[in-house]
């Protein structure tokens, strides 16, 4: 029942484990080390008492029948049943001690890891993909759990039985003991040679496994394309290669596997024969130290060298997990956080909404700023656009209101106060956050608006839905508020899914607004109701806006012309229009479309406003975010 | 039942090997029925007759029946495992093969991670049964009658208290399959609600920061993670005390045979060595009984995997080729709607009476609203639907008269999720034609205006891209895909415009592309670019399923209707004051999309 399979190490090097994280697996062991001790003893006695069954049916044999004792067998079976009962006793609490560690302890792990994850900064999520961050919390875990548990009682428990055993078989009979226990390393080394083989085999099975998951589900969610460019053929084609590749790793693995056992029986089977012959030739000489009730017991103990042996030899693939897992969680748990509070921080009150940056330096990188000395400012209630091209520095702009990282020079001041020295949750607090991709958790769609503020009432979500317009289509929805959505449900379209995260923002009631306009295109009529929830959004609170809407940047009291880390142009639409700088280029590529029409031979079609299509978008940093 | 019946016809091709294994497994029974026996006559015939000459011969036969007996025991499970890899290997293709056939409307609703865990999981669930169940049966009920009837025919009132515990055994079995499996089927079910919980906190991490939702966060999660906790500490619990019973169950016997056997013995009614061969069946009569619980479980879990394999491939193909369907041959191009509706659920029409004669190489921009079904017109043309009413004809012949893939290979399509495969780029350009030359695949990047970009890779047409590869944006996918339509050279097109947006200059360049890849061929387009529709040679607007307006642009316009409200909407974002929100609602509530 082992959770090897778990990981999804694509090729660990087995050979350049690094074992020095293992230790440091203490701390998580250290509130329970009574609960572990306890165990640790049951499981020494359980593994001791568990060698006296066999002397137990020797004495049946060899005493109490020759005596012709009825009184006697009876009293020796009796004794047999009372010592199984005590062992099989300690092993269910044994068990059950086990079990509460072991998952006590995961539950521990889990928690830390879950939140210290609620801590790390976003250049932590954007450096590690969503997938490995999710294995080390569920999989990397479980191989430390394995290692924990069944592992460290499991190695304890084999040894002591190992040695218990070896130790009755001496007292017994020294000389057949030691003929017997010849097999002993031949089993080890056979077990060895095939057990490590076996668990390269399966790793070689995983891998392909893996393959044919990869080929699925490329093949399933593409399916529209494959069957619109009738690929069908070639593609079942590749997909008999690659079960076929799969099929021949199993039946390797198989191989071996249909060996292991026959082989093992065969040693065993080897060291009875030994038995039965040297204890024979021991009976011939009349060596008082043999009966045939020690040969039968010897018999006995034969069968459980088998197990620990091959425990002991898995054990070593546990621990080898265990060090890759323990690394991998450490990564995770010595990731210091890019921005946290300082001492002292204060909690940043009711505020009027006054943002401004200072001369500030920012990079990802702190030898390569991309923001090189910004200064901008938001009055209360005012609304700033932010326009430029890809790579301008606008998201960093946003990402340092936010406080998602750091300064390296300059300020970020709210109402006069710089954002270090206040908490970060007393900060966002204050901020409605809407990004670009508009995160959807599951649950139901009122949750979702609750979200930004937890003790909102129903009416509260529903008069938020209504004010950016979001109402109509979720009460047309089967269940209304209660219809359940998830991350990548297809139930909401982009639009529908933006306008949810607007009456989220509007529900949290903030001060300061940072907006990020998605770009990816919707219907018309979303398109207005977008337009409209917008003008609401923006409507008595400060707002930064990365602007990619016409009438965004129109309506905005300045906007930030923003290019290569610095500030190019300030002014209203009017204002840079007539500047004739970058800002009218941008706009007039963006345009360049209805420009054309303008001058086209349509009569009546444009008026001589600008028209444009449905975003001010001059940049592609978004391209993919579909 | 029915389920393990269709199985088996997927065994069928082995069943030699399966009938090798089997009698492979009988012999197996058989020497583990003599192998107590030689031990009985070991202790009888020659340590207890003293017959020490014996010895060497005793030593031989123990090891050599085990070396026969190894032997036998590789051949047989190598056997099996070669014929259920071999028919797992058949099931994967076959559902591999009828997935591929399966229509759209199959893919609208299906989930694909659950067509994931059938082919993959429940293959596996079958795959167990197949290569080790059916053994694992025989075998247990071979074993255990035989060693029934050896120890009945040795000393049938030892046997009888061997089996005193047998009722108990059997309590505890059940048991296990009524209460312990399924608290660690709950497990799971826990394990996959913390799973999810994760992922979804971690996708959406910058939400949770902008809301400051840390404690919340860390509430809910603490909740299930305690749940499953105490789930897993439940089901440890009582599958420790269960197995413990039954171990203390088999031992009783133990017992209770050397308590009685022991009187028999000294009475003189038993041998010393039989009394020890029974000892060492006991384990044989009363494992498969405990292997019961473990084989009934089995069971129903691969009758569950197999009904959920049987219902893909019991799911017929709503659009096939009818018996005696042939090749369409080359094409013109023309295109014809005939008195066309369409319902995806056979009663809400989502396009009603569409009359529509397109002549060859002739451009139709398409426009309507969410839901107006603009995109459901254009996938009946490839058939990847088929009219609930009416006829779709292509020069004149209906399209459910010619095979999918000649009518398939004619038509380029670029839908509005440009979905490209990871493989290398030459690989996903020729994807529509696999046997396409260099020449013509790099003829087609150039017109689709991505060979600059391709050539500027370090690895030119051969890098990889998608999930493990270089990752391309919106506008370089859109382009990709639309050099793989190209390549096709298909007669007819169907593009959606709808896409994500794209910086100026790549919007140029997909735009040059876009009118290289409409000159001289039929086209359909969802447009969403102004210069699309005013090129087009006719624009026809869809409201509620039915075809509203369709002229040029001019005539449109001049009509003043649905269509000078999109364009004033859509292209003219700033006039929204121009039209009350009344009015333009009233636009697009009679639509009845939203």
């Amino acid at each position: 029942m082992g959770h090897h399979g778990g990981l999804d190490t694509d090729d660990i090097d087995l050979k350049q484990v690094d074992f020095s994280h293992i230790p440091k697996l203490v701390e998580f062991i250290v509130p329970f080390k009574w609960h572990l001790a306890l165990a640790l003893v049951m499981t020494i006695a359980v593994a001791i008492m568990g060698t006296f069954g066999p002397l137990l049916i020797r004495r049946i044999l060899d005493v109490d029948i020759p005596a012709g004792s009825i009184e006697q067998v009876t009293k020796t079976a009796l004794t047999y049943l009372l010592v199984i009962a005590v062992i099989e006793l300690l092993r269910v609490a044994q068990h059950y001690m086990m079990a509460w560690v072991g998952q006590n302890m995961l539950f521990s792990m889990r928690y830390r890891l879950f939140s210290h994850l609620q801590d790390l900064g976003l250049d932590f999520y954007d450096r590690i993909q969503a997938g490995r961050i999710m294995s080390r919390v569920t999989s990397d875990v479980e191989a430390i759990n394995d290692l924990m548990t069944s592992g460290i009682l499991g190695l304890v428990s084999d040894l002591v039985s190992l040695v218990a055993i070896v130790v009755i078989m001496l007292r017994m009979n020294t000389k057949l003991a030691l003929i017997a226990l010849t097999i002993v390393p031949i089993l080890f080394i056979v077990v060895w040679t095939l057990r490590t083989r076996m668990t390269r085999a399966y790793h070689k099975v995983r891998r392909r496994a893996a393959d044919i998951s990869a080929n699925l589900q490329e093949s399933i969610s593409g399916m529209r394309i494959v069957q619109a460019f009738s690929r069908e053929d070639v593609n079942a084609e590749r997909f008999v290669e690659t079960t076929y590749r799969s099929f021949e790793a199993q039946m390797e693995a198989e191989k071996l596997r249909a060996m292991f056992n026959p082989i093992v029986d065969m040693i065993a089977a080897l060291g009875s024969a030994l038995i039965v012959y040297y204890g024979g030739l021991q009976m011939s000489w009349g060596d008082p130290a043999i009966t045939i009730g020690t040969i039968s017991a010897f018999l006995n103990y034969m069968t459980r060298f088998f197990w620990p042996i091959r425990n002991l030899v898995d054990m070593y693939n546990v621990v080898l997990q265990a060090g890759v897992s323990a690394e991998r969680i450490f990564e995770v748990l010595e990731t210091e956080p890019n921005v946290k509070d300082k001492e002292g921080a204060i909690e940043l009150k009711d505020i009027e909404g006054h943002v401004k940056l200072e001369d500030v330096v920012f990079g990802y990188d702190p030898d390569h700023p991309v923001l090189h000395g910004v200064s901008l400012e938001a009055l209360p209630k005012e609304t700033i656009a932010l326009v430029g091209p890809t790579g301008a520095g606008k998201s960093s702009i946003i990402n340092l209101i936010c406080r998602f990282y750091d300064v390296q020079e300059g300020r970020v001041l709210i109402d006069d106060i710089d954002v270090r020295d206040v908490t970060i949750e007393s900060l966002r607090r204050n901020m409605g956050i809407v990004l670009q991709d508009t995160f959807i958790f599951s649950g139901t769609i009122r949750e979702n608006i609750r979200y930004g503020r937890l003790d909102a009432t129903d009416e509260e979500v529903e008069e938020a839905a209504k004010i950016v317009g979001a109402h109509d289509f979720i009460i047309n929805l089967p269940d209304g508020y209660d219809t359940e959505v998830r991350e990548r449900g297809s139930r909401l379209s982009v639009g529908q899914r933006q306008l949810l995260s607007f009456a989220r923002a509007i529900l949290a009631d903030p001060r300061i607004l940072i907006l990020d306009e998605a770009t990816s295109s919707v219907d018309a009529y979303t398109e207005y109701l977008i337009q409209k929830a917008l003008v609401k959004l923006f409507e008595g609170r400060t707002s930064v806006v990365i602007a990619h809407r016409l009438s965004t940047v129109r309506n905005a009291d300045r906007i930030y012309v923003i290019e290569s880390g610095k500030v190019k142009e300030v002014g209203n639409h009017d204002e840079l229009v007539a500047l004739g700088g970058m800002y009218k280029s941008l706009y007039e590529k963006q345009f360049t479309d209805v420009i054309a029409a303008e001058n086209g031979d349509d009569a009546e079609g444009v008026s001589s406003r600008s028209a444009g299509v449905a975003e001010f978008n001059p940049s592609a940093e978004h391209g993919g975010s579909s | 039942m029915s389920v393990l019946r269709r199985l088996l016809k997927f065994v069928a091709p082995y069943w030699k090997r399966y009938a090798l294994a089997l009698v492979f497994l009988l012999a197996i029974s058989g020497l583990n029925l003599l192998q107590p026996m030689v031990i009985g006559w070991v202790v009888d015939g020659v340590l207890a007759a003293e017959k020490y000459d014996l010895l060497l011969y005793a030593g031989l036969a123990i090891f050599g029946m085990a070396a026969v007996k190894g032997i036998i025991q590789y051949l047989q499970r190598f056997n099996m495992a070669y014929a259920g890899q071999k028919v797992v290997f058949d099931i994967r293709n076959t559902l591999y093969r009828h997935l591929q056939q399966l229509s759209y409307s199959f893919y609208d609703q299906a989930q694909t991670g659950q067509l994931m865990s059938r082919v993959t999981s429940d293959v596996n669930a079958v795959q167990r049964f197949l290569s080790n169940g059916i053994v694992q049966i025989v075998s247990t009920v071979v074993s255990f009658s035989a060693t029934l009837i050896l120890m009945l025919s040795l000393n049938w009132k030892l046997t009888l208290i061997s089996m005193v515990t047998v009722p108990l055994l059997l309590w505890r079995v059940k048991i296990y399959s009524t209460k312990v499996r399924p608290m660690f089927a709950q497990i799971q079910e826990q394990v996959a609600v913390v799973n999810t919980r994760i992922q979804e906190n971690i996708a959406g991490q910058r939400v949770v920061k902008a809301f400051a939702r840390k404690e919340y966060e860390l509430e809910k999660f603490e909740r299930d993670n305690m749940e499953l906790l105490q789930r897993s500490i439940r089901a440890e619990r009582l599958s420790a005390i269960n197995w413990s019973l039954m171990r203390l169950l088999t031992e009783t016997s133990l017992a209770l045979i050397l308590w009685y056997g022991g009187r028999q013995v000294i009475s003189f009614e038993l041998s010393l060595g039989t009394l020890i061969s029974f000892n060492m069946l006991l384990g044989q009569l009363l494992g498969p009984i405990r292997s019961l619980g473990w084989i009934v479980s089995m069971v129903q879990r691969t009758i569950a995997s197999g009904e959920r394999i049987f219902e893909i491939l019991d799911t017929e193909a709503d659009v096939r080729d009818k018996p005696g369907a042939k090749p369409i041959g080359k094409i013109e191009g023309r295109v014809t709607f005939d008195n066309v509706s369409f319902a995806y659920d056979g009663v809400n029409m989502v396009l009603k009476n569409i009359n529509l004669d397109v002549a060859p190489g002739e451009t139709v921009a398409i426009l309507g609203g969410t839901g107006s079904g603009k995109s459901t017109l254009i996938m009946l043309i490839p058939r990847f639907y088929d009219p609930t009413e009416g006829r779709i004809l292509i020069d004149g012949i209906d399209i459910r008269d010619v095979t999918l893939e000649s009518l398939r290979r004619q038509i380029g399509i670029v839908t509005q999720e440009t979905f490209l495969f990871s493989a290398s780029i030459r690989d996903n350009i020729a994807y529509g034609k696999p046997e396409a030359t260099d020449e013509e695949i790099i003829e087609a990047a150039k017109a689709a205006h991505i060979h600059d970009f391709i050539m500027s890779l370090p690895d030119g047409y051969d890098t990889i891209i998608g999930e493990r590869g270089v990752g391309l944006s919106g506008g370089q996918k859109q382009r990709v895909a639309i050099a793989r339509a190209l390549l096709m050279d298909a007669r007819i097109l169907l593009l959606d415009e709808s896409t994500s947006s794209v910086d100026v200059e790549t919007e140029m360049q997909i735009q040059q592309a876009f009118s290289r890849l409409l000159k001289d061929r039929t086209a359909f387009i969802i447009a969403q670019r102004l210069s699309t529709v005013r090129d087009a040679d006719r624009i026809v607007v869809l409201d509620n399923g039915t075809i509203v307006e369709e002229g040029t642009h001019e005539e449109l316009l001049e009509l003043g209707g649905i269509y000078t409200a999109i364009y004033n909407l859509q292209f003219r974002p700033q006039e929204i004051n121009f039209l009350g929100d009344d009015e333009i609602e009233s636009v697009f509530n009679q639509g009845g999309g939203n």
